[in-house]
């Protein structure tokens, strides 16, 4: 009895016509894919991104060239140059990053005792040459004043946590 | 205007104009068709498929034979030049000349012969000859193994594909394809042959080198089967030529067994759509189900593929061929 089962089973195709059920029914599903240029998925407030330098609120710049993130980062992308202002504040000359050689950890991020450099959610910063890669201190600040609103809520959301 | 049409330059362009009628629509079909594939297949796995190139990708296809015709035509240094140039454009060439006999209407055949069955059968055994040459042409081994494989797997598939169609040809009492779909003006075949219906579908899967048979071309062991030498236009003529066979294979099940271009029943709103659009609907189905079956199949193993075509399909067919005719011969319903 067993084996006419299981030839009717071979002979009516019974396990083929399941599994073809299976693929129709998931035909008519809706689709799993974000469709990414247009429509993007959720990021987190730690999310490592593209890097910027803030300001304070009255537009002064944030870093103080403790060159605490030139020391901790391990890929050394980061090249600082200091020099005191003529107030006699002590500001950096040149704030370097080689996005080419940065790994993207963060540690930057979490050796700067002024909150200057952080990394945002900007992931499309893709570009054609490598030279567009090796961002300067204008850059970076052009960055930090683009996405300022969204950094300051990245960090009170993950104030919490820290 | 009768005295030019019927003298013999105006029958070749009468002739002309028919086939390009009827190719330019199959070359659209292979075309969209390579888009429907991807964009079932991606239904199947979630996926959303080409939807940026158009509306909804509908220009998909273009886009990929401007990308084929701007590459880089590239023959091998050990090849056959001639040889390596000629399958490519043999294998095309038959895809197309099949299509002469195909009856798309009621009388919408170009060469409506009574061989047209015979005819159909030597064109696709002809394209095992593209492969082979392909394979050997390129002087590589993974093509002339893929080809190798293709051309067994062809031949196998070939036969029980004989024994289904000599099945139909005893209900029907004549090779020409138009009678065939005669025949089934009032029952389709698929219903009183339904266990050849399926083997014929299989092994056209088989024949066409589509999956779950798909061996030739595994990726995983054969890079790409016959073809993997091949680019820019070469490739892009067997890939059409592929595609134009699955829509033939389609279009001969069509006619052996969904009843070419006869509505579902004859009656009032069946009846309004004409002919070769139920022909269309139809390919457009089996085409629909080559595609699921890729969605749905993993690839067989050399070994069950042989042993499919050999051990089950081969005696399967011919018992039921002996068991059609003996049923036909003894209730008196052979066709005179």
């Amino acid at each position: 009895m067993a084996s006419l089962d299981r030839a009717a089973r071979s002979l009516l195709l019974t396990e083929l016509v399941s599994g073809m059920a299976l693929t129709l029914k998931y035909f008519f599903k809706p689709k799993v894919t974000v469709n990414y240029p247009y429509e993007k998925g959720p990021i987190s407030p730690r999310f490592k991104g593209e890097h910027a330098l803030r300001r304070y609120p009255n537009g002064e710049e944030r870093c103080i060239a403790c060159k605490l993130c030139e020391a901790v980062c391990p890929a050394q992308a980061i090249t600082i140059e200091a020099e005191p202002r003529e107030d006699g504040s002590r500001r950096t000359t040149r704030y370097d990053i080689d996005m080419t050689k940065c790994i993207y950890c963060g540690m930057c991020e979490e050796a700067c005792p002024v909150d200057a450099i952080v990394e945002g959610p900007n992931f499309e910063f893709s570009v054609e040459t490598r030279e567009e890669l090796l961002y300067d201190k204008s850059r970076l600040l052009a960055n930090g004043d683009r996405w300022e609103p969204e950094l300051a809520k990245r960090l009170e959301l993950d104030a919490p946590y820290r | 205007m009768d005295g030019f049409l019927a003298s013999p330059i105006g029958i070749l362009a009468i002739t002309v104009a028919q086939t390009l009628a009827l190719l330019v629509p199959v070359l659209i079909a292979v075309a969209y068709l390579t888009l429907a594939e991807r964009k079932v297949l991606a239904a199947m796995q979630l996926r959303r498929g080409p939807n940026v190139v158009g509306p909804f990708g509908l220009l998909q296809p273009f886009a990929d034979a401007l990308k084929m015709l701007m590459k880089e035509t590239i023959i091998p240094s050990g090849a056959n030049r001639f040889l390596f140039v000629l399958a490519p454009m043999l294998l095309f060439m038959l895809a197309m000349i099949a299509w002469a006999v195909i009856p798309v209407q009621d009388g919408w055949a170009i060469a409506d012969i009574n061989v047209g069955i015979l005819y159909l059968f030597a064109v696709s055994s002809l394209g095992v000859y593209g492969v082979i040459i392909a394979g050997w042409a390129s002087n590589s081994k993974y093509a002339f193994l893929g080809a190798l494989r293709s051309a067994a797997q062809m031949v196998s598939y070939e036969v029980s594909i004989g024994f289904v169609i000599v099945t139909v040809l005893l209900c029907v009492g004549s090779l020409n394809l138009s009678d065939v779909v005669r025949a089934q003006e009032r029952v389709w075949f698929f219903i009183p042959l339904f266990p050849m219906f399926i083997i014929f579908f299989i092994s056209a899967l088989a024949e066409t080198n589509r999956a779950p048979f798909d061996l030739p071309e595994g990726e995983s062991e054969l890079v790409a089967g016959f073809f993997v030498e091949y680019s820019s236009m070469s490739f892009a003529l067997f890939f059409l030529g592929e595609y134009a066979n699955m829509i033939l294979m389609s279009a001969l099940t069509t006619i052996l067994f969904l009843g070419g271009w006869h509505p579902p029943m004859h009656m009032e709103p069946f009846t309004w759509i004409p002919g070769f659009v139920w022909f269309a609907l139809k390919i457009a189905l089996l085409l629909f189900v080559f595609i699921w079956v890729r969605a749905t199949f993993p690839r067989y193993r050399y070994d069950q593929l042989m042993r499919l075509g050999w051990k089950v399909f081969l005696p399967f067919s011919l018992v039921w061929l002996v068991l059609t005719a003996a049923v036909l011969k003894l209730a008196g319903w052979l066709p005179a």
